[in-house]
């Protein structure tokens, strides 16, 4: 099979733990066309669902996986390839795809990368390292999240590139001691872990909170910071939906929680049980919930941001900038990424939610990757 | 970081942790030390099936083995709880409970109500319960219905290692008395377990599985006989919502009626005596607060109204098994 026209697409990997997904319907129909990070269809894990793209552009030929299928990663889900070439070519490669195929599972001495974790000052910060490669990215996520915040573009962008993802000091797995929990400290604990990992200058990718924490890292040691990607960035502006993070970090039930969780996505119908679940879990830690007060104690002021980071990274002359924002984004309004200066890129994507990395995936890694290629 | 442990693990974990946090927190039990107070792996039992083993090593005499007479040491320990201590007393077997009545019902029970809110009674009794475990009638109850009858007592049912952990740290820290009840059969699951301390609220029930067909209430061991019946059930598209209480003292009552808002259906599975037992209450609960909402009747599945049977065949009938579940939640789908 060295016909490079014909493109598998195949089950993807969305998380370290991910070992199947369970099949959705299909985008796009048999003999349609896609372009280059087009979504062609839905899938479903015990985690969280989402859409599956494909890496170029051609006609969707066959349509291998059958909505309600639960098919282990790796596995053929469709083909891709110029319309001209014929069905018995295509039939071929789904045969001989298939009989050389190997599930992970069976393959079994590789379990992929497991995170790991380094003393930056009083924190034990945990990461998980993908790729290597071009640029040395790290990834940051926002207030109550975690590393799997972006299992939808660590892999993609860890292709060519060494990616970092982080839990934030008082998140994931990292420890719940957060010092007075100001963006002004999270940004040290970040300095120092760039330091304890060699890291000279990054490329920074950060959602909300954790883009504060950027822009402040940028502002008081722009020597270590190559670009920036601001995704739903606080900093930018005084407004915030103070009553999410209030009722996020107050909520201790299923029921509390839910309605809260749901406001950060254009499509509530993504926060599944397993998503609750594990936030839950993750809120139920010894020193969690004194660590997200902390934090949220510092991070805003009556209803605003309390510290309105300032612009200054992104004037001219500063870090090369790209700002990303979901129209429909309940927690910082998509108006922040408006009136920056001229040398910003700053796109707003519709039918997306704060979570825009998420719900956007295809479109927000595209806008990345080109941002760094450019 | 999570890791896989067994329930076991996960039990003694969480006495590990919380005896390390809180020295106020103490232990007393038949054989939880095992008698010979000898160093390290010489301390011998660490109680009947091994729970409290390396403890006595760690801890020195904040674990107390006491006599067989669990009229005596379960009511040392209530009055240690009311002096400022936190005990954690294990009852081996449920079905000995009926010697301490008096001090669980009526004393440990009824401090808090009794003295206008100014006492405090933080004890846990750990017992097993459930059939199983060839171990007759006088060791395979499950008793719990008993004790939620009891106004002042919380009681606990955890069915995985990570609710077994978080829920025993919960009722350690909690000021009231509670019965956790661990089920034999459970043993030696697996599951992921952080390695953290963290505490799961009572009165907050676990989805084990969603779906819109069918809600199954199920509690203790019987929530894994459910699922196996469940993921059978949706080979033939009949989607199961798996409700576990966890607690059955307090009651999520908010959870079960939601989801039978939505399906419309219930089946209460459980191991408990059928009469006054956790299904009845159960079926009851929606039978008055959610009828509106019910397409056809409720299925209970629980065992017959016997003692536990020592021939093993008749305790594997007695054992309400997928089979039954499957039976029950394919007659309440027809309906309606």
């Amino acid at each position: 099979m060295d016909d490079e026209r014909l493109i598998p697409v195949t089950m993807p990997k969305w998380g370290f733990a991910m070992t199947e997904g369970c099949i959705g319907n299909w985008l796009i129909t048999e003999g349609g066309t896609v372009e280059a990070g087009g979504e062609v269809l839905d899938v479903e894990t015990d985690k969280i669902a989402g859409a599956v793209e494909v890496t170029s552009s051609g006609t969707l030929r066959r349509a291998v996986a059958q909505p309600g299928e639960t098919l282990p990663v790796g596995a053929l889900l469709g083909v891709i390839a110029p319309a001209d070439i014929p069905d018995s070519v295509i039939d071929e490669f789904v045969c001989q795809f298939q009989k050389d195929f190997v599930p992970e599972e069976a393959v079994a001495e590789d379990r992929g990368p497991q995170p790991e974790s380094v003393t930056a000052g009083d924190v034990r910060v945990n990461f998980l390292r993908l790729g290597s490669g071009k640029k040395t990215a790290v990834l940051l996520h926002g207030f109550g999240g975690d590393l799997n915040n972006f299992l939808f573009n660590h892999s993609v962008l860890a292709e060519q590139h060494t990616v970092y993802a982080v839990d934030l000091p008082g998140h994931g797995s990292s420890s719940k001691t957060v010092g007075d929990g100001s963006i002004a400290s999270m940004a040290a604990t970040i300095q120092q872990l760039l330091l304890e990992l060699g890291i000279a200058r990054a490329d920074l990718v950060a959602h909300s909170m954790g883009g504060a924490i950027a822009l402040q890292l940028t502002k008081t040691e722009p020597g270590l910071v190559n670009s920036l990607v601001l995704i739903a960035s606080a900093g930018l502006g005084p407004e915030i939906n103070a009553g999410y993070l209030r009722g996020f970090t107050e909520s201790r039930s299923r029921r509390e929680l839910k309605p809260h969780v749901q406001q950060l996505f254009h499509d509530p119908s993504l926060v599944t049980r397993q998503v609750i679940e594990d936030l839950l879990k993750y809120k139920r830690l010894d020193g969690v919930q004194q660590a997200l007060q902390t934090i949220l104690d510092s991070f805003i002021e009556g209803e605003t941001q309390a510290a309105a980071v300032s612009r200054q990274a992104l004037e001219p002359g500063g870090v090369p900038s790209l700002v990303i924002w979901g129209a429909d984004d309940r927690i910082i309004p998509a108006d922040h990424a408006r009136g920056l200066p001229e040398t910003v890129e700053a796109r707003v994507l519709e039918k997306c939610g704060h979570m825009v990395h998420m719900e956007g995936a295809a479109a927000v890694n595209r806008l990345i990757l080109d941002f760094w290629s450019g | 970081m999570a890791r896989t442990i067994t329930f076991k693990e996960a039990i003694h974990e969480a006495l590990d942790q919380e005896m390390a946090r809180d020295e106020t927190v103490i232990m007393m039990g038949e054989d939880i030390v095992g008698g010979l107070h000898a160093d390290g792996e010489d301390d011998a039992w660490g109680g009947v099936l091994g729970i409290t083993k390396g403890l006595y090593a760690k801890y020195g005499d904040r674990l107390l083995d006491t006599p067989i007479s669990e009229s005596a040491f379960i009511g040392a320990a209530v009055g240690a709880a009311t002096c400022g201590l936190r005990p954690v007393a294990e009852l081996m077997f449920i079905d000995f409970m009926g010697v301490c009545f008096d001090q669980i019902f009526n004393q440990a029970a009824k401090f808090r109500y009794m003295f206008g809110g100014k006492a405090e009674t933080p004890v846990v009794i750990r017992t097993m319960v459930g059939a199983g475990f060839r171990a007759a009638a006088q060791h395979s109850q499950g008793l719990y219905p008993v004790f939620t009858h009891i106004p002042g007592l919380k009681v606990v049912l955890p069915s995985t290692p990570y609710d077994a952990k978080g829920l025993l740290i919960q009722s350690i820290r909690d000021n009231d008395p509670v019965i956790f009840c661990e089920h034999k059969l459970l043993y030696s699951i697996e599951g992921d377990v952080p390695e953290e301390s963290y505490a799961i609220p009572f009165g907050e029930a676990n989805f084990v599985r969603e779906g819109d067909d069918v809600t199954v209430v199920a509690l203790g061991g019987m929530v894994h006989v459910a699922g196996e019946a469940a993921e059978k059930l949706a080979g033939d598209g009949i989607q199961c919502e798996i409700i576990d209480p966890r607690t059955t003292s307090p009651l999520d009552e908010d959870s079960i009626i939601e989801s039978v808002e939505k399906t419309g259906r219930l089946v209460v599975v459980d191991e408990s005596s059928p009469r006054c037992g956790m299904a009845a209450d159960i079926a009851s609960l929606v039978a008055t607060q959610a009828f509106d909402s019910l397409k056809g009747p409720i299925q209970n599945v629980t065992p017959p109204h016997t003692p536990v049977p020592f021939c093993d065949e008749l305790e594997d009938l007695y054992i309400p098994d997928a089979a039954q579940v499957e039976t029950a939640v394919r007659r309440v789908a027809a309906g309606g």
